[in-house]
Parts: structure tokens; C-alpha cells; sequence
């Protein structure tokens, strides 16, 4: 009784899916898993965690690492932080942009505006990496897209570090963490207890401070976050009632003949 | 055919018709008669026709906005997500659109490959759907390449460099291929051209297929010839069209759960940082679609014989109407031929997940047996059972499943419930 078996070839189209993903599971542990609020087919970013993890990013993570595909106005935007207009302004204002050249031909500095693009720490990738004993302190603009196990992954890197064990040899500049491969990282801790002061006045702790940057750096990555869940659910709506009524049309339409769909 | 038949029933429209047939066409494409008993896996037909305008059309929007350049070619494709309106909804259909493109083409093939879709007299049909596939192949590994991401950088390097086994000429070639000594951005441009120019070249192809396909009329579940048009058939309008509809409907379903809720699960994460050539990914692999093929290539110790091998195995299908042996078409009366059809689906499974693992240890000896078990398929398995197989009794037609040389009714039963 075999037939051209639908659930058969599911399956494998399933397994196949799902193929590829194990490549880099012998090598890792488990991951840190978060219930993050912008998981699920309805997913929104906590508001008040974005404005917080930009504010870890900008005094903490902007000394090193760029973010050189956003723009200040994407602050006020709708979906991500949404600060207000006046706060854009401030925001980027207190950068110094460089602008030019003039009519005179030189190239000037002057305060940012919020149609600039985010400011990078360094000039070049070379010169973020000299000032980083050789290793590169990535952009973030899409950062999480570009890990396996994405903000989970990224969260995890950040809780993850710890004393080595006794029989562990580190280099100088290189730090321990668990989740990274191999468990050497070439940044130091970036977050520590206490070392920014919300201006909420939430409580900074280092798991608070880790899950409000992550949380601004997932924004950061797909700012079209919202937007795609909400026109997503619109989307399935309307594919499937259409789909209904097209099934129903077509039994009204093949029951003219005496066969079955 | 009826379009001889077709008389407009306007002055306008008979003036026009005799200069232009396009009402004939029209009238012909309505009423061109299909068999009735066609089941859903014939519905892919049209789902892939809409797959490769939904691409022409979201790829020509990309294009108005994309900057094929090495320095720019991956910051032009932030500006998309970010930047474009709605850019990060076209890009998303179009990155998941090949994807679905291939889902689709896949289930197309395996349909045609169960039922005896190939076998004569639609030759020619399989090997114009064939040229699709590997215009395809070569459309979604150059588009794959123009977000200029780590994995665009190392599969083109990858596969480019599969020239170089050409002997004598293969470096030479490569070079020429590259515009340059190693992928740079020459070779970013000309992808960039060629990756726009072959949609039209398969659009083309498709409007052979389907003329190719409205000679002999369609294959069906039974595999049977059909008189036409007769009990058996049914007008192409209404009711396959709104078969097709409705099942292209629930393809657009799960096309949208990927595009809205998981749209970079079929991508790879790489491909979200800018292509480096100065740092190697730990491991570099295809698009899940190519990579059965990938396997294949991986499995062998020389790099020759590896090409060979890949290209033979897709090359081999364009033989395969001669390397069947079988008179009988469907699988639904090949009681031994549909055991190894699902054999060979397995074998392609397994190599496909093969294709994406380390080419080492346990893998690597998989990865041989089913490369040997491909080509065994088609070089011994198909010619042979087609001699010896003793296949179920078939039916003179759809609306009488009568049988010919059996007196068993219970047997004609049987049968129609596997249809």
C-alpha cells in the first residue's frame, strides 16, 4: 500500500531543513537560553529595556565596537527605542562629526545631527585592531544575525565569563569564557556590576545590564522586528481565510463532475 | 485542439485574432484538457511559475537598490533592510524565495521521477525542465554570492575553484571565470550580470516546458494514455486552475511563516559578516539545496574525479527516458521499481545531510556509499528492474479502472485506492 506518501516526504524536507544546523553543535556548549519578549510569532522589544541597552552600548560597548550601519534618527523610530525627537537631537549632538570638505576645501568637525550615521570608535578596521592587541572588535550593527544561536548566544557571551580553571594557561590579553569557542576571548569582562547608572534607576546589575544590551543589539540587527510580526499575523490571516474560501470554491466547482479533489 | 475551432465573437477581436492568435492562445490555455484524476503533487507546476515571477519581480526591485561592488556590495544590502521602504520585506521574499524555489522544484522532480513523468513521449519536456534546474543551480549560487557576506566569499571561492581540475586549461579558465587571480570584485560584477540575465533565460525555458508539456498533454497518478478530451478530462478552467490556486495558496502560507517568523533560518549566519579573504570560515557550505551535489563532490579523493562526479550526477538525468526500461510509467503499478524509488529519495536525503557535516570519519564513508548508491540508480537499478519487474495490471482509463488481463475486481479496487 505505498503510495505517493505526503507525510513520508515531509519529514524528509523537515530533516533536511534542520540538517545543516548541527554543524557547530559538537563543538559548543549549551548556550544561556532567555525568554526574550521579542520571541514568537507576536514579539515586541521591551521599550524601557532598549532605551536602557543604549545606554550600555553608548558608554560601555561604543568605545570599542562601531554600529556603522545605523543612523541616530533609527533612535526615535518606531519598533525600536523610540526615544523622543528632542532626545535624538541631544544624542546626537553630543558627537562630533566630521564633515566636508568646505568650500574652502578643508574638512571640519561639527556637532552630529540625527541623520548621521552612528560614529566609529576608530578610523579603520586596523586601527581598531592595534588598539586591540590584534584582534578586531566587530561591528554591531548586525552582530546577532551573525552568530549562531543569535542574541541567546550573545547574552551568554556576556555571563560568561569566570575564573579559569587551574590547569587553563591564558596569554596576556586573553580572558576566559565559557561559551566562547575554545573559551578564550580577547575582550576583557565589558560589564561589571555597578559600572553605569541608569537613568531610570533600575538596579545595574551585570545579568540586567547583559539582557538590556542584548535586547538593544537584536533592535539594532532587525529593527523591522515589529513590524514584520505584525504584518506576519496579517499576512497568515488573510492567506488562510482566503485559503478557505477558495476550498470551498473548489468543491462547489469539482462537485460538477463526479470526482474527488 | 480547439484553437482551431476558437472564432472571437467580436469584430475587433476576430480582426486581431487573424493577425495575432493571442485570443486562440487563450481560449486554448482555458480549455486545454487536463486529466481529472491529477493529485497535488501535479500542483507545482504552477507554484514554481509564480516562485520565479515572485523573484523576477523582487529581484528587480533589489536591483534598483543594490551596489554590486566589493567595498559597498554588503552595506547596500543594510541600506535595503534598513533604509529602502519595506526593502527588508523584498529582500526577506526574495533570500527565502529561492529557497521555496527549490522546495518546489524538488517535490516537481521526485513527482515526475514516481510517476514516469520523463518516459516517452515527453522526453523533451524532462530535459527543457532539467535546463530550468541547472539555470536555477546557477542563478541562486551567483545570487548568493552578491550580499558579499563571508559565505558568499568562500562558497564562490569554493566552487569557482572547481574549474581548476580542468586539466591542462583549468587555471587559466578559472582566472578568466574571476576576471581577476582569486574572487574580487570583477567577479562580484559579472555574477551581478549574469544573476539578472538568467531569470529571463528560465522564463524563457518555461514557456517551452509548457508548450513542450501541451503536445502530448499531461502525464497522470495512473500513467495511463487518455483520450482527449473525453470523460477523462476536465477543462483546464475552472477546475485546475482553482486546484492550483488553492494549493498555491498553502505554499504562500508556509513561504510567509519563513519570510515573517524565521527569516534567516534557511541563511547561515556568516553570510551576515563581510566577506573577508583573509579569514577562512571553520566550515563552508552551500545553500541546504545544493547540497546532496556537495557531498557527492566532498566524497571523492580526487578533485577531478569529485567535478565529475557532481556535474555527471546531474547530467545522468538527461539520459534517464533511456535509461528506463519500463513501459509502464507510474509507480502506483511497479511493485519493485517504487521500492527503490524511495531508496534513491533516502539516499539523496542522507547526502544532503552528509553535505552539510565535516567531510571526515563516519561522513566521509556515508557520503561514498550514497554517492555509489546515485549513480548504481540510475546505471543498474533503473535498466534492470524495468526488464524483469512484473508490474501491477493498469488500467484502460481513469474513469473505468478496468484491467486488462485480470479478471480479479478486488485487485481494481486495490489499485484505485493507491491512486
Amino acid at each position: 500500500m505505498i503510495k505517493f506518501d505526503y507525510k513520508k516526504i515531509l519529514s524528509l524536507f523537515i530533516l533536511i531543513f534542520l540538517s545543516f544546523k548541527p554543524i557547530n553543535a559538537a563543538e559548543k556548549i549549551d548556550i544561556l537560553k532567555v525568554d526574550w519578549s521579542f520571541k514568537g510569532l507576536t514579539g515586541k522589544f521591551d521599550r524601557a529595556s532598549l532605551q536602557r541597552g543604549f545606554q550600555v552600548y553608548k558608554e560601555v560597548c561604543s568605545s570599542c565596537h562601531s554600529m556603522q550601519y545605523l543612523s541616530y534618527r533609527n533612535l526615535g523610530e518606531e519598533g525600536g527605542p523610540e526615544f523622543s525627537i528632542e532626545e535624538v537631537k541631544a544624542i546626537s549632538a553630543s558627537v562630533e562629526v566630521q564633515d566636508g570638505p568646505d568650500s574652502q576645501g578643508e574638512m571640519f568637525t561639527r556637532p552630529g545631527r540625527p541623520s548621521d550615521k552612528f560614529v566609529s570608535p576608530y578610523e579603520n578596521v586596523n586601527a581598531s585592531m592595534a588598539a586591540n592587541g590584534g584582534a578586531y572588535p566587530p561591528d554591531m550593527s548586525v552582530l546577532v544575525k551573525a552568530r549562531p544561536g543569535g542574541a541567546n548566544y550573545i547574552y551568554s557571551i556576556l555571563m560568561g565569563y569566570e575564573d579559569p580553571p587551574a590547569d587553563f594557561t591564558l596569554d596576556d590579553g586573553v580572558y576566559y569564557n565559557k561559551y566562547m569557542v575554545g573559551k578564550k576571548i580577547k575582550m576583557s569582562s565589558p560589564l561589571s556590576e555597578g559600572i553605569i547608572d541608569y537613568s531610570d534607576g533600575t538596579e545595574t546589575s551585570v545579568d540586567q545590564m547583559a539582557k538590556d544590551v542584548t535586547t538593544f543589539l537584536t533592535w539594532a540587527a532587525e529593527p523591522e522586528l515589529e513590524a514584520r510580526h505584525r504584518i506576519g499575523i496579517k499576512v497568515l490571516v488573510y492567506l488562510i481565510l482566503l485559503t478557505i474560501l477558495v476550498f470551498l470554491s473548489m468543491r462547489r466547482i469539482w462537485s460538477r463532475i463526479d470526482s474527488e479533489v | 485542439m480547439s484553437e482551431q475551432e476558437y472564432i472571437p465573437k467580436s469584430k475587433l477581436g476576430k480582426w486581431f485574432n487573424d493577425r495575432l492568435p493571442l485570443l486562440s492562445l487563450a481560449s486554448h490555455l482555458t480549455d486545454y484538457p487536463t486529466p481529472k484524476n491529477l493529485n497535488y503533487w501535479w500542483t507545482f507546476g504552477g507554484i514554481l511559475t509564480f516562485c520565479l515571477l515572485t523573484q523576477i519581480i523582487t529581484g528587480i526591485v533589489l536591483a534598483m537598490h543594490y551596489v554590486a561592488h566589493a567595498d559597498l556590495a554588503f552595506g547596500s544590502v543594510e541600506h535595503i533592510m534598513r533604509n529602502v521602504n519595506y526593502g527588508w520585506l523584498i529582500r526577506y521574499i526574495h533570500s527565502n524565495g529561492a529557497s521555496m524555489f527549490f522546495l518546489a522544484v524538488y517535490i516537481h522532480i521526485l513527482r515526475s521521477l514516481f510517476y514516469g513523468s520523463y518516459k516517452s513521449p515527453r522526453e523533451v519536456i524532462w530535459i527543457i525542465g532539467l535546463m530550468i534546474y541547472l539555470l536555477m543551480m546557477a542563478a541562486a549560487f551567483m545570487g548568493y554570492v552578491l550580499p558579499w557576506g563571508q559565505m558568499s566569499f568562500w562558497g564562490a571561492t569554493v566552487i569557482t575553484n572547481l574549474f581548476t581540475a580542468i586539466p591542462l586549461v583549468g587555471d587559466s579558465i578559472t582566472t578568466w571565470l574571476w576576471g581577476a587571480y582569486s574572487v574580487d570584485n570583477p567577479t562580484l560584477n559579472r555574477f551581478f550580470s549574469l544573476h539578472y540575465l538568467i531569470p529571463f533565460l528560465i522564463l524563457g525555458l518555461v514557456v517551452l516546458h509548457i508548450w513542450a508539456l501541451h503536445i502530448p498533454g499531461n502525464n497522470n497518478p495512473l500513467g495511463i494514455d487518455i483520450k482527449k478530451p473525453s470523460k477523462d478530462t476536465v477543462p483546464f478552467h475552472p477546475y485546475i486552475t482553482i486546484k492550483d490556486g488553492f494549493a498555491l495558496l498553502m505554499f504562500m502560507i508556509i513561504f510567509s511563516g519563513f519570510v515573517f517568523f524565521a527569516p534567516n533560518i534557511l541563511g547561515h549566519s556568516d553570510n551576515y559578516i563581510q566577506a573577508n579573504p583573509m579569514v577562512t570560515p571553520a566550515h563552508i557550505v552551500p545553500e541546504w539545496y545544493l547540497l546532496p551535489f556537495y557531498a557527492i563532490l566532498r566524497a571523492v579523493p580526487d578533485k577531478l574525479g569529485g567535478v565529475v562526479l557532481m556535474f555527471g550526477a546531474i547530467l545522468i538525468l538527461f539520459v534517464l527516458p533511456w535509461l528506463d526500461t519500463s513501459k509502464v510509467r507510474s509507480s502506483v503499478f511497479r511493485p519493485i521499481y517504487r521500492q527503490f524509488y524511495w531508496i534513491f529519495v533516502i539516499d539523496v536525503f542522507m547526502l544532503g545531510y552528509l553535505g552539510a557535516q565535516p567531510a571526515e570519519g563516519i561522513y566521509l564513508i556515508l557520503s561514498r556509499v550514497g554517492t555509489v548508491y546515485y549513480f548504481l540508480h540510475f546505471l543498474i537499478v533503473l535498466p534492470v528492474v524495468g526488464l524483469f519487474e512484473k508490474t501491477d495490471p493498469i488500467p484502460m482509463s481513469i474513469a473505468e479502472p478496468v484491467l486488462t488481463g485480470s479478471a480479479n475486481p478486488a485487485l481494481a479496487k486495490k489499485n484505485n485506492d493507491k491512486i
